[in-house]
């Protein structure tokens, strides 16, 4: 799960790491009212998405007078911001972020993610702020300096110190840097993060130095014990599909093809996918109705793929294990009558029940399309949604 | 003699006496598993399906001998179950549970490095279907009468797509000597490696079909170990060729975050390291048919 910026510096502040002083706002004159409160003389006001590279997209402005809050919110708010991570579509904007803007000397890249193949916490550090480390790491593999936290003990003061006398900071800086980074590892690890990403981290003429961006991505197997992160949740910045899929607990991802697909299990499913690319075809999208699917959960997977506008074929692919073949069935019958349904439907069962499951699908009377096995399936999904 | 559990296994079901616990431990009593009781804190010296049940896994290991597990304990406990199994001497721990924070099982696999090498748990999961040994042992979810006994070792990150290849396995008569499930979160109990490294000892696996998907290092490193150590015959496939790239499919592990990590190029590198490659998922049995005629 994704939350945004002004979110990510909340949180962090509660754990030590420094922050410009900045409030959300939701129009153009509580904009205002929040550069009069925060004080100072220059502001910026930032478009609050999930995304990152928003300054070159032109989502944030720096303001000099009040006028300039007010514009700057105006023009943002209610729009959709288009960065080179969003998609052609962009993502609204339905808050700004005012925050004091500080004048500052360097800027820092500082990172904390979860390492899959140390399976430990990796932190990352780099003098050259500002840029996006995917690139840097393309380009100049040696700016990137790295630790790797033995999670029994935790991220200790002297591998701070090495990463900060590393990014070539005085003294004075040493010691702020080193508070934060011990204070973002230990937000990182205490709220179930996957990624945390300080970027930039600047130094300010004063010598002090602030998170001035701050993205945060936490796990969502935690959530249940982060009830104050799974909060911060904004479905505006989701799929639309994607949250209504969600309402029902089903694991659903929007593509752009014209073959619905309902499949058990995110393995089955994604070479389903692959099978109906092979056979000419398009998905429409992934989704895994999981163990245990009910005729009403099989329904409710009904009308989330049929959502999509650009569905003209259904492809339903059951491989039960812990499901039964006869419930899935007796779901597709269910679905058919009552969302009366009017593309074709492809449906191939195998597994626990799998003869009752046909028998049910069969002298149900529906013009449902029985497939064999799973290069069948795909083949007559594809001829399907071709003819439509 | 298989891999990882056959039917000398002396096997604890850890959340025995939940819903899912009890229907899968019957299911793997009437398979010919032998389950030797069950731990369920609170429930100690009391029998289920006629079986003892113990408050911890070393009283249960001191009255039975076990010497394997599997769990079905709600994601919130589940990483302390398993460290609780390991600390009581368990060799072999299958986690059927989806849904373990990710620093738990970092937490998880840290615990298990306390124990040297030759006592340290292998652990099965979490988010699997299970390991079976057909004909010797169940342990796990999976519809049990669709694996044919044999000597080609299956792993796999998905449940379901595994099923789909032992039937296309056993259509044309190809039988398993275990599938292991090794589950689709970002931070598993063991690794593609570790059971290719298991099955090119075991003396009756003669070829292995290995499974992945998207996101993640695993797939990788067990084919650079592929091409340096392996004598069998390996088959594989990646899932996801349509996946876009940082979205998560449906598994917590199932996610393109960085360069290496799509299908097309896990796909590649695969078959730069002498891997034959399945093609389609629909010739998984085809695929492995062929490289078995070949290596007779």
């Amino acid at each position: 799960m994704d939350i945004h910026e002004y979110q990510a510096k909340e949180l962090l502040s509660g754990f030590g790491v420094p922050v410009p002083r900045g409030m959300a706002a939701y129009s153009p004159d509580q904009a205002v009212y929040c550069a009069t409160e925060l004080g100072g003389w220059h502001w910026a006001v930032k478009a609050q998405i999930h995304s990152g590279a928003r300054g070159k997209a032109g989502g944030i402005k720096l303001c000099r007078t009040y006028h300039d809050v007010h514009e700057a919110a105006r023009s943002l708010l209610g729009s959709r911001l288009v960065t080179n991570q969003t998609g052609p579509e962009g993502k609204p904007v339905q808050r700004v972020y005012v925050e004091v803007a500080e004048p500052f000397e360097r800027e820092l890249y500082f990172g904390i993610v979860l390492d899959r193949k140390a399976e430990r916490v990796r932190i990352i550090a780099s003098a050259e702020g500002g840029m996006e480390i995917e690139e840097l790491a393309r380009s100049a593999p040696e700016k990137i300096l790295q630790v790797v936290v033995e999670p029994a003990v935790g991220l200790q003061a002297f591998e701070a110190r090495e990463l900060s006398f590393g990014l070539g900071l005085n003294l004075k800086q040493v010691a702020a840097a080193v508070r934060l980074m011990l204070g973002a590892y230990r937000a990182f690890r205490s709220l179930d993060a996957t990624m945390l990403e300080i970027n930039p981290m600047v130094i300010t003429r004063d010598e002090r130095i602030l998170a001035l961006d701050a993205k945060m991505s936490f796990d969502d197997n935690a959530l249940f014990r982060q009830r104050n992160v799974a909060a911060m949740r904004d479905p505006s910045q989701e799929d639309p599909r994607e949250v209504a899929a969600s309402q029902h607990d089903l694991s659903y991802v929007g593509l752009d093809g014209d073959i619905g697909c309902l499949i058990n299990g995110a393995g089955l499913a994604m070479a389903t996918l692959d099978m109906i690319k092979f056979a000419g075809g398009s998905p429409a999208n992934f989704l895994d109705v999981g163990g245990g699917a009910s005729p009403d959960r099989v329904k409710n997977a009904f009308s989330v793929v049929l959502g999509d506008r650009n569905v003209k074929a259904v492809l339903v692919n059951i491989f039960a294990g812990i499901n039964r073949c006869d419930w899935v069935a007796e779901g597709v019958v269910k679905a058919f009558r009552e969302l009366a349904i009017k593309v074709p439907v492809v449906v191939r069962l195998a597994g626990t029940n799998v003869e009752a499951g046909q028998r049910i699908v069969r002298e149900s009377g529906l013009p449902l399309i029985i497939a064999d096995d799973l290069a069948d399936a795909a083949a007559k999904a594809v001829n399907a949604a071709n003819a439509a | 003699m298989a891999i990882l559990i056959d039917q000398r296994s002396k096997i604890l079901v850890q959340g025995f006496t939940g819903d899912k616990g009890t229907f899968h431990a019957k299911e793997a009593i009437d398979y010919g598993t032998d389950i030797v009781g069950g731990v369920t804190p609170g429930k100690g010296g009391t029998k289920h399906l006629g079986l003892p049940v113990f408050n911890t896994v070393k009283e249960a290991v001191a009255a039975t001998s076990a010497d394997t597990s599997i769990t079905f304990v709600a994601p919130a406990f589940c990483a302390d179950a398993i460290m609780e199994a390991a600390d009581a001497g368990i060799r072999v721990l299958v986690s059927i549970t989806d849904g373990i924070p990710a620093q738990d099982m970092m937490r998880v696999k840290r615990y298990l490095r306390r124990y040297p090498k030759e006592k340290r748990l292998l652990m099965c999961g979490p988010n699997c279907a299970g390991v079976i040994s057909p004909g010797k042992a169940m342990l796990g979810i999976m519809p049990a009468h669709i694996y044919k006994e044999g000597r080609v070792g299956v792993v796999s990150r998905s449940g379901t797509l595994g099923y789909e290849a032992a039937s296309q396995m056993k259509a044309l008569g190809i039988g398993i000597s275990t599938s292991v499930g090794i589950g689709g979160d970002p931070i598993n109990g063991s690794s593609f490696l570790d059971h290719l490294q298991l099955f090119e000892q075991d003396p009756e696996t003669d070829a292995v079909l290995m499974i992945g998907e998207i996101g993640g290092p695993q797939e990788v490193e067990a084919a650079t170990w592929v091409k340096e150590n392996m004598s069998k015959p390996v088959v594989g496939y990646i899932a996801g060729m349509s996946a876009p790239k940082g979205r998560r499919m449906g598994h917590a592990g199932a996610i393109i975050s960085t360069a290496g990590e799509s299908a097309p190029e896990k796909t590649e590198f695969l078959r730069s390291c002498g891997i034959t490659i399945v093609p389609a998922p629909s010739e998984f049995g085809r695929t492995v048919a062929e490289v078995l005629g070949k290596s007779d």
